[in-house]
């Protein structure tokens, strides 16, 4: 059915949802305003949580950072739910590519005995790092306060579950689609000295419960270090020279990273300078766990990377400390 | 070529081996913190998990392919709504009574995607199994699309017509909205386990289909583009969850017989819960599609006494027994939906929606439709009212319902055979009396009542005074306690309620497509033009 309609008659009552027109005037509103802003119920919650039962379902009181405006804290991807999977399907057409070129020629299979055994001690076991990753960012997206963080919270939690099996790809890659790899890597996670440190300190996130302790500590500082020590320095000695493939795999991983840094440092730029308190409080938090995990990621940096491990620790360092920085944290 | 020692071809994996690589071992026995520090919600129920890992993955999806699977479906769709909203789709519809069903889908169903989101969310943080984490993230991220594409395709209705503009506010603090609110609410604030019955077992599985069939075809058949398309879009997230759904209560009674009595409290809780939250479809589907599919009898019907039938059938090998409730919900499928009507007609200044009484045509359907119920109790009523109106002097009510603790419907319905009796129950908590609409909802009270007690009941509190916006005055000597409350909920009073007839909604339509706003009232003004329409209703009502 067609319609006659009389055009100069038709005009919208309105141009956005009266919540979106308060904040940001009556204009048309963009995809991301209207699947964010304000759609966390606030008010009259009808029970107390029988797993939380002196708060509300949603309480801004799970953390001890306070905002004037949990809107604020906004992403400057501007993810939704549409835009979030047509990019990562995007993103992972172009990965498939790599993964493919690298089965078919058997690139991680044909490195030396050593060379497959240094992937999967230094590599493989990062699935587990990931899945931990996982753990946290649910956390943040099931009890953090407002949709601003929840939603971009969730696809992070989707990212670190396919970056757990992008990893795991890498391992297949090397054993032939045994498992062997897989297995092995995960031998060394649960048991050898060089990992334990750093299972440790992912533990300890998982009996943390402020959620905004858990998104700084996990997304800020254990990936600041985490990222570049694995898929820059370590990709690097093992590569022994730039072997593009375990190269062109990890740096998946390293792009995924950046494009999410930019989500990460908005949200604790903002919520940093909403009071002095959170500024206080977000220093303190990455003080803390700085300060855990450099020491917990020592061993597997020093049996992979021998002398230069110190350098390279530093260097991360040294970026994390100029980025909280930049961010309006004091350490 | 391989090296050395390594020379065999790679192994060609199937999607299930696939799958169970890259997702199985992921997780690990911690050792550093105790189990119970980090899973801290799953104990406290009652429920007893021998073995994680003998949960059966429904969706066998890695994250990889759900992308693509979904960011194809995410194309399509917004393709489609792109153009929906270029060719001023929202004109399409039979007439605009067809958007005050849409206006309830917003403000009361869309929210409830978002809890489901976050309780799903919960899970995916608080399950110790990798498996079961993984799906309920799948599901939550789902269910965070539904809210999204709901919003994002009714938005262009809510330029265009009126009260569907404040859904998130509205949603906490609207009185019927209530309904909707405390029922998923009542849902995330339970435990782990209850709440993956609830919804993944009870309302998806179950009752979903109820949901979903009538509403989508009624869309269709009333030429709903918009709805239509994320309907159908999400029919595939839907398929995956009813999945979930039965493979949760097989997990569950499979794992310790000492599961099957709490699994079935839950099922006897959350069949009639969902069950008293779908009848407003009762409601939508009998009085606001201009154009009708069918009949709220005919579907519970299908998808419940047919299909529900077979399910429970399937499951007795468990020891798991029909909803206790369920024989209450055929004695009332006569009813309901004429119960509901009258209510929300007799409330019309109170609801976020224009009301209208049914049409000639509309009535024979109903005698036809019901022919049990509708002659004998419902048209006289209607008939009266009509005539009231005619005479100008509308009926209405000028106080409140009152509300089922519960469920939180006005206590509207009547006793099980014997329609001219209201239903009433009340239980004693401390030294207080609570009301309910129902043995169902009496029986839910009763078996916690310490978490009922502290429902936020919107007409009591309306009442109490707590739902007035900061700086309202209530001893100033023009405050009207009514108007007051309609603004607290986010409702204009004169332009989002009230009758139909000489709405904001009815007049704009008639100015815009110039065609009736009512197909079966014919030209409320002179903007329609649509002659064909005009004297189809003319020779009808000549008729
Ligand atoms: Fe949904
Ligand atoms: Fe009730």
């Amino acid at each position: 059915m067609s319609v006659e309609i009389r055009t100069k008659g038709v005009k919208p009552l309105t141009n956005s949802f009266g919540h979106l027109q308060r904040r940001f005037g009556d204009k048309p509103a963009t995809r991301y305003q209207e699947a964010t802003y304000d759609i966390q119920s606030t008010a009259n919650f009808h029970y107390k949580p029988l797993w939380d039962p002196t708060r509300e379902m949603f309480d801004a009181r799970r953390t001890a950072v306070v905002m004037k405006d949990w809107y604020a804290l906004k992403d400057p991807r501007q993810f939704y739910y549409g835009n979030y999977t047509t990019t990562r399907a995007k993103q992972q057409d172009a990965i498939d590519r790599t993964l493919d070129f690298v089965e078919k020629r058997d690139l991680l299979r044909s490195l030396s005995q050593d060379a497959r055994e240094r992937i999967i001690h230094a590599i493989v076991p990062l699935r587990h790092y990931e899945w931990g990753a996982n753990t946290n960012s649910a956390h943040v997206a099931a009890y953090g306060y407002g949709t601003a963080i929840t939603s971009p919270a969730m696809m992070n939690t989707a990212d670190r579950l396919g970056m757990a099996q992008h990893i795991s790809r890498i391992g297949l890659l090397i054993d032939g689609n045994s498992g062997d790899a897989l297995l092995a890597a995960q031998a060394l996670w649960t048991d050898h000295p060089d990992w334990q440190p750093l299972r440790r300190e992912v533990e300890r996130l998982f009996v943390t419960r402020d959620w905004f302790e858990v998104f700084v500590a996990q997304l800020l500082v254990a990936d600041a270090l985490v990222y570049p020590l694995f898929y820059q320095h370590i990709d690097g000695a093992l590569g022994g020279g730039g072997s593009s493939a375990l190269s062109s795999l990890n740096d998946h991983l390293l792009r995924w990273y950046e494009e999410t840094a930019k989500w990460i440092d908005a949200v604790i730029k903002t919520a940093a300078a909403d009071s002095a308190e959170n500024k206080a409080l977000i220093s303190g938090w990455v003080q803390t766990w700085r300060n855990r995990l450099a020491p917990a990621l020592q061993p597997i940096v020093q049996r992979v990377l021998g002398n230069q491990a110190d350098d390279a620790l530093a260097s991360v360092l040294a970026a994390l400390d100029a980025r909280a920085a930049k961010l309006g944290l004091s350490l | 070529m391989a090296a050395e020692g390594n020379a065999k071809p790679a192994k060609k994996l199937n999607l299930k081996e696939n799958y169970a690589l890259l997702t199985r071992g992921l997780g690990w026995e911690p050792s550093y913190e105790k189990k119970e520090d980090i899973f801290r919600n799953v104990d406290f129920e009652g429920v007893v998990i021998h073995d994680w890992d003998k949960w059966e993955d429904p969706f066998r999806l890695t994250m990889d392919a759900y992308w693509k699977y979904q960011g194809e479906k995410e194309r399509k769709l917004y393709a489609i709504v792109d153009a929906f909203q270029q060719h001023n789709g929202q004109f399409n519809v039979t007439d605009a009574r067809y958007v005050q069903a849409l206006k309830v889908f917003i403000n009361g169903i869309t929210e409830l995607e978002y809890d489901s989101h976050r309780g799903f969310n919960m899970l995916a943080r608080e399950f110790p199994g990798v498996g079961p984490r993984i799906a309920a993230q799948m599901q939550s991220l789902d269910e965070l699309r539904h809210a999204t594409t709901q919003i994002h395709t009714i938005s262009q209705y809510a330029k265009y017509f009126t009260g569907m503009n404040e859904f998130p506010y509205q949603f906490d603090r609207v009185w019927y909205l209530s309904i909707p609110k405390s029922f998923f609410e009542d849902a995330v604030t339970s435990g782990p386990f209850e709440f993956i019955v609830a919804i993944s077992f009870a309302f998806e599985y179950v009752l979903t289909n109820l949901a979903f069939m009538p509403w989508m075809s009624g869309a269709a058949f009333n030429g709903d583009m918009a709805t239509v398309s994320f309907g159908f879009s999400a029919q595939s997230d839907e398929a995956r969850h009813m999945t979930l759904g039965i493979e949760v209560i097989k997990f569950l009674l499979e794992q310790d017989p000492a599961n099957v009595p709490l699994v079935q409290k839950w099922i006897d809780k959350w069949f009639w819960r969902g069950y008293r939250l779908l009848s407003l479809l009762a409601t939508m589907m009998d009085y606001m599609l201009p154009k009708r599919v069918m009949a709220w009898n005919e579907a519970w019907e299908i998808y419940y006494e047919q299909n529900g039938g077979a399910l429970f059938a399937d499951l007795a090998r468990y020891g798991i027994k029909p909803p206790k409730r369920a024989p209450e919900t055929i004695a009332e499928k006569g009813h309901v939906a004429h119960q509901m009507w009258s209510v929300f007609y007799a409330n019309r200044d109170a609801v976020g929606f224009q009301m209208w009484l049914p049409s000639d045509e509309e009535m024979a359907w109903m005698s036809e439709k019901y022919p049990d119920t509708f002659d004998q109790y419902y048209r006289p009523r209607y008939e009266y009212w009509k005539a009231q109106e005619a005479a100008g002097t509308p009926f209405k009510n000028s106080t409140l319902p009152q509300l089922c603790q519960v469920c939180q419907w006005p206590c509207l319905f009547t006793e099980s055979g014997d329609p001219t009796t209201l239903s009433l129950r009340e239980s004693e908590y401390q030294g207080q009396t609570f009301h309910m609409c129902s043995d169902g909802c009496k029986d839910i009270f009763d078996d916690t009542p310490e978490k009922y007690v502290h429902a936020w009941l919107p007409v009591h509190q309306i009442y109490q005074g707590n739902c007035f916006l900061p700086g309202v005055d209530p001893t100033a000597p023009d405050f009207n306690p009514m108007v007051e409350a309609l603004r607290y909920m986010g409702i204009k009073p004169g332009v989002d309620n009230g009758d139909f007839k000489g709405s904001a909604d009815a007049t704009n339509w008639e100015k815009w497509t110039s065609r009736p706003a009512n197909i079966h009232e014919g030209a409320y003004t002179d903007a329609v033009r649509d002659t064909a329409s005009t004297a189809d209703v003319t020779a009808r009502k000549a008729g």
